[in-house]
């Protein structure tokens, strides 16, 4: 199967509205005739079932949590990056889309990020219109705030709960369309399987987490919604129970994944403790703005912080990068603080982490402005580590928190199954090889609210779906397969637990494909996960049965597909033999240790097929053309 | 360090419950309470036994997943946090932890600790929100919002829709959870052309699913994790009565 990737003809500026106009639409009498499954509840899901159920589908919707409020995008922090120019600073839809393209490092398809820029004032105005409590300036207009990667300021933000203010805004959207009955909400489901009935998404099988019942719904379109992979490292910022679940099973049926190298290390989180610890925290990168980072300039000075002075601190991304400083991308950021703990200059008792001081701020704005601003961020610091920020600089450190691979989509969001639609952080479109700060609330909404309500229709309009009910034979045979894989973890009866293969599989993926990577490890890394894979299905240790509520069925469920999605994550690592964005590959980089790309091999989105567990997937590239913004090396100096 | 954790374990929604009694030693200070769960269920697996069940997702505060009783409060004796945030440190070495459920009428218990909430959202089903459909919207500097207005609404929109508030009220009452959804979108210009069929039938909503009547007990703003203030309880109340007796609807 070759990719299209359906990117409409014509200037970059007008493709959106041309192909706007020339996708097919539902007659609105129609539209209730089709029915519509939307797999998970996040910014992406939640915006793509309120719109869809408000232009007259039949809705139904899905999710693992007791309610769609707690999607894991509750817990984006900073902001929404949007070419508003309200600032009048020099923004455009032209730069927002041109900082997207740069920050991505030139893997993302050109096409799209210029339509999510054009679409990024919508979502502004509606989240607005929603209620979602924006900070204000005193005149009653929406503030700005700058973030990483961007030398404007064009980040919206609600305090340090944005992603929370906007996922409840989409969440209300929701909840008045079950209320008016055009959406029926599935809480305490999972995804087991996707049922593809003569090569169109036709339906899925989801096991009630709570009875344990396999139970089947049909339907004329699928969208996946259902978040990123970050949790293959064990410890990231993700929530516990964000997966790769769904976008796994889809890819088993035959839905191409693209990119999963592209993972992004952010560089502010709260450091690792202990090893019974469950999660990274993540504070947020608009601390940047106020925050300097900075280590001793000597290994050996052990100090407390405020007794190390000026002259001998290394303000390294200052010194690094003046002209953005400590405001540069992420990858740029996570790598320099990787650099100075390789050089034995990490802080902290574990030597795991570096400053983030906020003594200059204060001392220039008062205490009461910066606790104005990240007043919860603080509050969460100093509820993890004991210690006041206000008064002792944070010390951060690197971890894994968000994935730009994902399903492959074409400029619809339609996957390489037809009828299947991916959107938000699960598809790989939009980021390229490196997201920017403030731009994963942007893409999540942007492909619920304002993209999928259009191209879902055009894919209705013109394809030919027979009836098809939920009691097929390909419903029933799913059924039965899911059912029988949760028998056979039932029955293993073994001495570790699921959390064991989990930690120790996030480890070697840390440590072989996490910030920095080379081919020795990665050979390394992917012989030792087929051992894991075999050990795990000899030796898990799980009780209790699969007709009751079972959390620990469910988390070995998810570690089998994270043991065979690690394999191709790591394949895809090892076949890019140039380092770009999140993915860095220690033998292609610049005597100055930046990341070295290589267009003339590289400048393409890799898609997988997949071929069966262990068995070597098949490489689909789709070429990416920069026709508008100029190739070049990025350069935040 | 050391505990004795005093578990409440249900089979499922029909059977009896009862607490029971685990040691759990190596826990160290800096982890909290979910993740001394977490060890525990890890010890209980390895010996064949069946691990506590109890819900949480982020871990870090913000998605209201997480709904502990932890020596008699809401989310733990600490003050303005929820149970993943609350670390060991605040216990002493040796503690007996009583952890039990969050108990009221219309939180049914699912299985050991995890509770039913749904009826949370169906309140906000009902009328917690602003009906605008996407597309509609205008300019979002045409609604301007002076930021005093702006940052009390935050402070209200900052509501995890945990149900602790609930869990403390000794009448199960849901109206601080109500009442920050209310002031939320009363002091926001848009969310005025339905202010008053939405309190109306929010609170409807709130009685149907059997939460109980406010008594003043303020249990509700002590467990808060968000810190959300009772005066939002008066807000809600007056938007009622306006609602009531000054609307010509």
């Amino acid at each position: 199967m070759t990719l299209d990737s359906k990117i409409p003809a014509g200037p970059i500026q007008e493709k959106w509205d041309r192909h706007r106009f020339d996708l097919k639409l539902v007659n609105p009498a129609n539209k209730r005739k089709f029915e519509i499954l939307i797999v998970g509840t996040g910014l992406a899901g939640a915006s793509a079932a309120a719109s869809l159920a408000e232009l007259g589908y039949n809705v139904k919707v899905f999710c693992l949590q007791d309610s769609p409020r707690r999607a894991h995008s509750i817990a984006a922090q900073g902001g929404i990056n949007a070419a508003k120019n309200y600032p009048n600073d020099g923004d455009s839809i032209w730069r927002l889309f041109y900082d997207t393209v740069k920050g991505g490092d030139f893997r993302a398809r050109e096409a799209n990020v210029y339509r999510l820029a054009q679409i990024s004032s919508h979502i502004i105005d509606h989240s607005a219109a929603l209620g979602v409590p924006f900070a204000r300036e005193y005149g009653g207009t929406l503030a700005n705030r700058s973030f990483g990667g961007a030398q404007v300021s064009r980040t919206f933000y609600a305090r340090g709960q944005t992603g929370q203010q906007l996922l409840l805004g989409a969440y209300s959207a929701l909840m008045r369309q079950v209320g008016k009955g055009s959406v029926q909400m599935f809480p305490r489901r999972e995804m087991m399987d996707l049922i593809v009935s003569q090569g169109a998404a036709r339906g899925i099988v989801c096991r009630n987490l709570v009875t344990g019942e396999m139970e089947s719904y049909s339907g004329d379109a699928v969208l996946l919604c259902t978040g990123g992979y970050g949790n293959v490292f064990y410890l990231s910022t993700n929530a516990a129970s964000c997966n790769v679940g769904a976008t796994w099973r889809a890819h088993k049926k035959g839905a191409y994944f693209a990119n999963p190298c592209f993972t992004q290390i952010h560089p502010t989180c709260v450091p690792v403790s202990g090893s019974h610890q469950s999660k990274l925290t993540l504070m947020s990168e608009s601390l940047r703005n106020d925050g300097r980072v900075w280590v001793p300039k000597n290994p050996q000075d052990k100090r407390s912080p405020e007794q190390i002075p000026e002259e001998d601190r290394d303000y390294y991304l200052e010194r690094r990068y003046p002209s953005f400083g400590n405001l540069v991308p992420r990858d740029v950021a996570s790598r320099a603080a990787k650099a100075m703990i390789d050089e034995g200059r990490g802080v902290g008792p574990t030597g795991l982490s570096v400053y983030l001081d906020f003594s200059d701020a204060i001392k220039r704005a008062g205490e009461s402005a910066i606790r104005e601003k990240y007043g919860n961020l603080f509050d969460m610091y100093h509820h993890i580590t004991d210690e006041n920020p206000y008064r002792v600089p944070m010390r951060i450190y690197p971890a894994v928190h968000y994935t730009m691979g994902g399903l492959w989509v074409d400029y619809n969001l339609m996957t390489t199954i037809p009828g299947l639609f991916c959107l938000g952080e699960a598809n790989f479109s939009d980021h390229g090889a490196n997201r920017l700060g403030a731009s994963a609330l942007m893409q999540g909404l942007a492909d619920g609210y304002f993209v999928i309500p259009y191209t879902l229709g055009g894919y209705l309009a013109q394809a030919k779906l027979p009836k098809l009910s939920s009691s097929a034979p390909e419903f029933k045979e799913a059924e039965n397969l899911a059912s029988e894989k949760i028998k056979k973890l039932l029955s293993i009866k073994g001495k570790k637990t699921a959390s064991d293969y989990h930690k120790h599989l996030g480890k070697l993926m840390w440590d072989y494909c996490g910030m920095a990577r080379n081919a020795k490890g990665l050979k390394n890394l992917l012989s030792q996960i087929p051992e894991m894979r075999e050990e795990f299905w000899k030796n898990l240790a799980l009780t209790g049965s699969g007709e009751e509520l079972n959390q620990a069925l469910e988390k070995a469920g998810r570690v089998a597909d994270y043991l065979e999605f690690a394999e191709l994550l790591a394949k895809d690592a090892l076949h890019r033999e140039e380092s770009c964005g999140g993915h860095f590959r220690e033998e292609y980089q610049t005597p100055d240790g930046e990341a070295k790309r290589d267009d003339e091999k590289f400048s393409y989105a890799a898609a997988w097929e997949f071929k069966g567990v262990g068995r070597e997937p098949a490489l689909h590239k789709e070429p990416l053309s920069f026709e508008s913004v100029h190739l070049a090396q990025r350069n935040y100096q | 360090m050391k505990f004795f954790l005093e578990v409440w374990r249900q089979k499922n929604a029909q059977s009896q419950g009862g607490l029971v009694r685990y040691e759990v030693v190596g826990i160290s200070p800096e982890m909290s309470i979910l993740e001394t769960l977490d060890v525990l269920n890890e010890q209980l697996l390895e010996k064949g036994e069946e691990p506590i069940a109890f819900d949480s997702d982020c871990r870090e505060g913000i998605c209201g997943m997480c709904s502990l009783v932890i020596n008699g409060y809401p989310h733990g004796p600490e003050k303005a946090s929820t149970s993943c945030e609350l670390r060991m440190r605040h216990f002493q070495d040796g503690q007996t932890i009583i952890i039990e459920p969050f108990r009221a009428k219309a939180f049914p218990i699912v299985r050991d600790l995890v509770v039913d909430r749904s009826a949370f959202d169906r309140v906000v089903a009902a009328g917690g929100f602003v009906s605008v459909n996407t597309g509609n919207a205008p300019d979002a500097n045409c609604i301007l919002v002076p930021k005093d207005v702006a940052d009390k609404a935050m402070d209200a929109a900052a509501c995890i829709g945990c149900g602790a508030c609930v869990a403390a009220c000794p009448n199960a009452a849901a109206m601080l959870f109500v009442a920050a959804k209310i002031s939320h979108l009363a002091l926001m210009p848009q969310g005025a052309p339905e202010r008053d069929a939405r309190v109306i039938n929010m609170r409807a909503q709130m009685d149907k699913e059997g939460f109980g009547h406010c008594a003043n007990e303020y249990a509700c703003e002590a467990a808060c994790p968000k810190e959300i203030k009772v005066s939002n309880i008066a807000k809600l109340n007056r938007e009622f009565l306006r609602a009531v007796v000054c609307s010509d609807k």
